[in-house]
């Protein structure tokens, strides 16, 4: 796999809701890139994450300099959602006509939809929103895949093997092999291992 | 192998918290001491995680100042030391640092401020820059992960040289961010502590530590001062990015540099503004300064969030009109910055922007215009106690308790995650009233007691966390027990400093480096100080409304009630369910019950859903986290819970 980036800098966004792991995600990806010799900077937002708020790390990948913790806004290229809603909320200030989004299907309501204050959209209006708007979208349901390999949270593993599969960063599953074994305990790396290949075959 | 401790020369991903802790380390800190605090407790845990290999003393502290006076007397006796808080907590320990800043240290002592511009984890956007200025130490502040670590290092340096303590400020964009880093070396030595005190009261190095006679010593603290404005003149953390010939200067420092950067390249203008990054903030290089200022008319600050620098900056300017002219300046005061909140890289090109008088290129129109139209479909996301928080149980019970006493009773809040229940979103009911300082609600309430004679009357609630207990609460407590305040304080003990990640503190038995160490009893300090003391779950709804109900019959005196559920989010029961939950769609009668959808318009438990088909109560079992709670206030008894068999 050759180490080259469409764009320098490349801009990811990561989000989704506190408690999806959306942080190991970003921190797996990072350390992805990082191995492959790229400056990554990721500015999080995670002093809410305990709190059922909206979680989102801004990953910038270059071959040059760190970037700016914050994506200027319009500016994101990728956009990995591990909720829905929170793909549409990312894609609403920083999407651009170029930008790919990948994002799980599995809704978390917030708070305001289960009081019944506001309405959650459908996921074919989301589906619609993506193709409108988006250069290539994704929609998966990796939760699912996740709670058949017995726990939920590994999703957002799910996501990251779907998104080595989009091939729109030179990342594939070695380089995440090499990954989990510097930063995750050994008996949890061939769970981890087995939700990456699942991410691959939903793309 | 733990990533703190890579080998020199390697490259590795460190957050910016990382960095400084890597830092700390390879200037050959020896004492650590913290009170945790979104967004630097990461600092210590690190540092802990490390302290064996690296023979290093780390301590979570009761609170800020106490760290600052463990950390000080590690200085006092030769060695290297730091101590590391949130913004706010430079205020707490603010009375010892005035006084440290006029004795003066000896080894090393680094103190690390993390601020929250936005306040993105905080009740505040507090500033602690001025204290620098105020209390005369120098100021540093890192614009990257890799300055983050060499600064800290550097820090320690500098506080030997000038035989001061020397503040480093970092932002959550600098602390919570993450960047490549180069590795130093890790140093070998283990120093012996040694307290010196014989010499005389007037020699800060071999005398007694003492801010006394004030006349010499805080004219030696000016000195140390001045001697660290001359370093900063030659230091590398200070550097000019940008052309010879300019139509505008940018002074920044911190984050705002990586924002600033961002800025110049997003509208193309490398080749006419320049950048001068400063990484000594206070006192300001001034020759440094001149040298730049002078290259142009037009200057503008990008800071965050009082305009310290800009003050300082415009300040000396005055100073030299001859030598470098007069100036237009940009930046928070003149409005060409928000005066509020955090900045980022389209507030400063916007600015700049304006300023340049040039557009610069975003989305086509018609595309910006479908992208407002999605942002009007997406529901916000309000925050909200997590699935199994102990804390919407305990103000179910508090409002329940108030409600039936019909005396329009109320909560003075406190500093925790159980500041929530002062926001609308958060739950349906409103309790909390007040929300300030650390330990501030016991001593609000304790005022409101004793206005009776002024024809005031309503019950007073106030409530804290059990990490806030020990950190501010108990001279509150105290006063109100003396003065006969008439208060019903409630502990919401969770079992952990909770908001920040669970850090240990003194009322259990675990060491920030895992040793055990003695507990210090709640209770029992509440009964020393002669309230009445009761304990209940708050998951038991009958019998804890029960007690706040007979507390709020018994007048005159403080009554203290310790509501003891370990946190939903706590190691020993994150992903652990005690109980399976389930809606029994036959009793549940929807909208048809009189109860007018209470478990999800008023209890608000994020896995407690409303089926929009079947217009009943449903749980999703990927959320749920298993109290059981709710099976308690459904008037249907529809929710039904079932005991997770543990083996």
């Amino acid at each position: 796999m050759k180490n080259l980036l469409a764009k320098d800098p490349t801009n990811i966004v990561i989000t989704g809701v506190g408690g999806q792991g959306n942080v190991m995600a970003s921190r797996v990806l990072a350390g992805m890139l990082v191995a492959k010799g790229f400056y990554v900077t990721i500015g999080e937002t995670f002093g809410m994450s305990q709190r059922g708020g909206s979680v989102m790390s801004h990953l910038r990948v270059s071959k040059k300099s760190a970037w700016s913790p914050q994506i200027p806004l319009g500016q994101a290229d990728i956009i990995v959602a591990l909720e829905p809603s929170e793909a549409l909320r990312v894609l609403s200030r920083w999407g651009n006509p170029r930008v790919a989004v990948l994002s799980n299907n599995r809704v978390v309501y917030p708070i305001g939809v289960i009081t019944g204050d506001y309405d959650y959209p459908d996921e074919e209006k989301i589906k619609n929103i993506f193709a409108k708007l988006t250069a290539k979208s994704w929609m998966i349901d990796a939760t699912s895949v996740a709670m058949e390999m017995g726990n939920p949270v590994l999703s957002n593993i799910v996501m990251i093997g779907a998104l080595a599969k989009t091939a729109l960063l030179p990342i594939d599953r070695r380089a995440f092999e090499k990954e989990i074994n510097k930063n995750v305990a050994a008996d949890k790396r061939g769970a981890n291992l087995a939700a990456f290949d699942a991410g691959v075959k939903m793309v | 192998m733990i990533k703190l401790l890579s080998a020199a020369n390697k490259e590795v991903l460190f957050m910016g918290n990382e960095a400084i802790a890597r830092g700390a380390l390879e200037a050959g800190v020896n004492v650590a001491a913290a009170y945790p605090g979104t967004p630097s407790s990461e600092i210590i845990e690190n540092l802990a995680a490390v302290a064996k290999e690296r023979n290093l003393y780390v301590e979570w502290s009761t609170n800020e100042k106490v760290a600052v006076e463990v950390a000080a007397a590690a200085s006092f006796a030769g060695l290297r030391s730091m101590c590391v808080m949130k913004q706010n907590g430079v205020n707490v320990a603010s009375d010892f640092l005035l006084h440290l800043t006029a004795s003066g240290t000896r080894g090393g002592l680094v103190l690390v401020s993390c601020e929250d511009p936005g306040a993105l984890s905080s009740v505040n956007e507090g500033e602690s820059r001025y204290f620098a200025r105020m209390l005369e130490m120098p100021l540093l502040e890192p614009a990257d992960f890799q300055e983050a670590k060499d600064l800290t290092k550097w820090a320690f340096e500098l506080s030997e040289k000038v035989h001061n303590i020397v503040m480093l400020r970092s932002v959550t964009r600098m602390s919570h961010a993450s960047g490549n880093v180069i590795c130093g070396k890790l140093p070998n030595k283990i120093p012996q502590a040694r307290f010196v005190y014989d010499g005389p009261l007037t020699d800060p190095l071999t005398g007694p530590v003492i801010s006394t006679p004030v006349g010499v010593k805080h004219k030696l603290q000016q000195e140390k001062l001045k001697t660290a404005g001359e370093l900063f003149e030659k230091s590398s953390f200070n550097k000019y990015i940008g052309p010879k010939k300019l139509r505008l200067l940018i002074i920044t420092s911190s984050a705002c540099y990586l924002y600033s950067k961002e800025a110049v390249s997003m509208l193309g203008m490398q080749g006419c503004v320049g950048i001068l990054k400063l990484g000594c903030t206070w006192p300001l290089p001034e020759k440094l300064l001149k040298k730049y200022l002078r290259l142009t008319k037009n200057i503008m600050i990008v800071e965050e969030v009082l305009p310290f620098m800009e003050e300082n900056v415009k300040v000396l300017a005055a100073s030299y009109p001859k030598e470098i002219g007069v100036k237009t300046f940009y930046g928070k005061i003149d409005g060409t910055f928000p005066s509020v909140g955090e900045l980022n890289p389209d507030v400063v090109a916007e600015a700049l922007a304006k300023i340049m008088k040039v557009k610069y290129k975003t989305l086509p129109a018609s595309y910006a215009q479908e992208l407002r139209k999605v942002a009007a479909v997406i529901p916000p996301r309000d925050q909200t106690f997590c699935p199994g928080c102990p804390h919407r149980a305990s103000f179910w019970n508090i409002n329940a308790a108030l409600k039936l006493d019909g005396r329009e009773g109320f909560v003075c809040g406190d500093i925790g995650c159980y500041a929530m229940a002062a926001l609308t979103p958060a739950i349906g009911f409103h309790t909390v009233r007040t929300l300030h300082s650390m330990g501030s609600g016991t001593g609000l309430a304790s005022g409101f007691a004793k206005l009776d004679m002024f024809g005031f009357n309503k019950p007073v609630v106030s409530v804290c966390g059990d990490s806030t207990f020990y950190h501010a609460v108990i001279p509150a407590l105290i006063n109100a027990q003396h003065n006969k305040a008439d208060i019903i304080f409630v502990v919401l003990d969770n079992a952990g400093t909770a908001m920040t990640g669970f850090q240990p503190h003194p009322g259990l038995t675990l060491s920030a480096v895992g040793e055990t160490v003695p507990a210090v009893d709640i209770g029992k300090i509440c009964e020393a100080i002669g309230a009445k003391v009761e304990v209940s779950d708050p998951f038991d709804l009958g019998t804890t409304t029960k007690k706040i109900s007979a507390f709020l019959e018994e007048k005159g005196n403080l009554k203290v009630l310790i509501l003891k559920q370990t946190c939903a989010l706590s190691p020993e029961k994150k992903g652990k369910k005690q109980y399976e939950i389930k809606v029994n769609e036959e009793l549940c009668l929807g909208d048809d019950c009189g109860c007018n959808r209470l478990c999800t318009r008023i209890f608000r438990c994020p896995a407690l859903i409303w089926d929009k088909t079947k217009k009943k109560a449903v749980v999703d079992e990927v959320i749920c986290a298993g109290c059981g709670f709710c099976a308690a206030i459904c008037p249907q008894n529809a929710i039904v819970k079932t005991e997770v068999d543990a083996s």
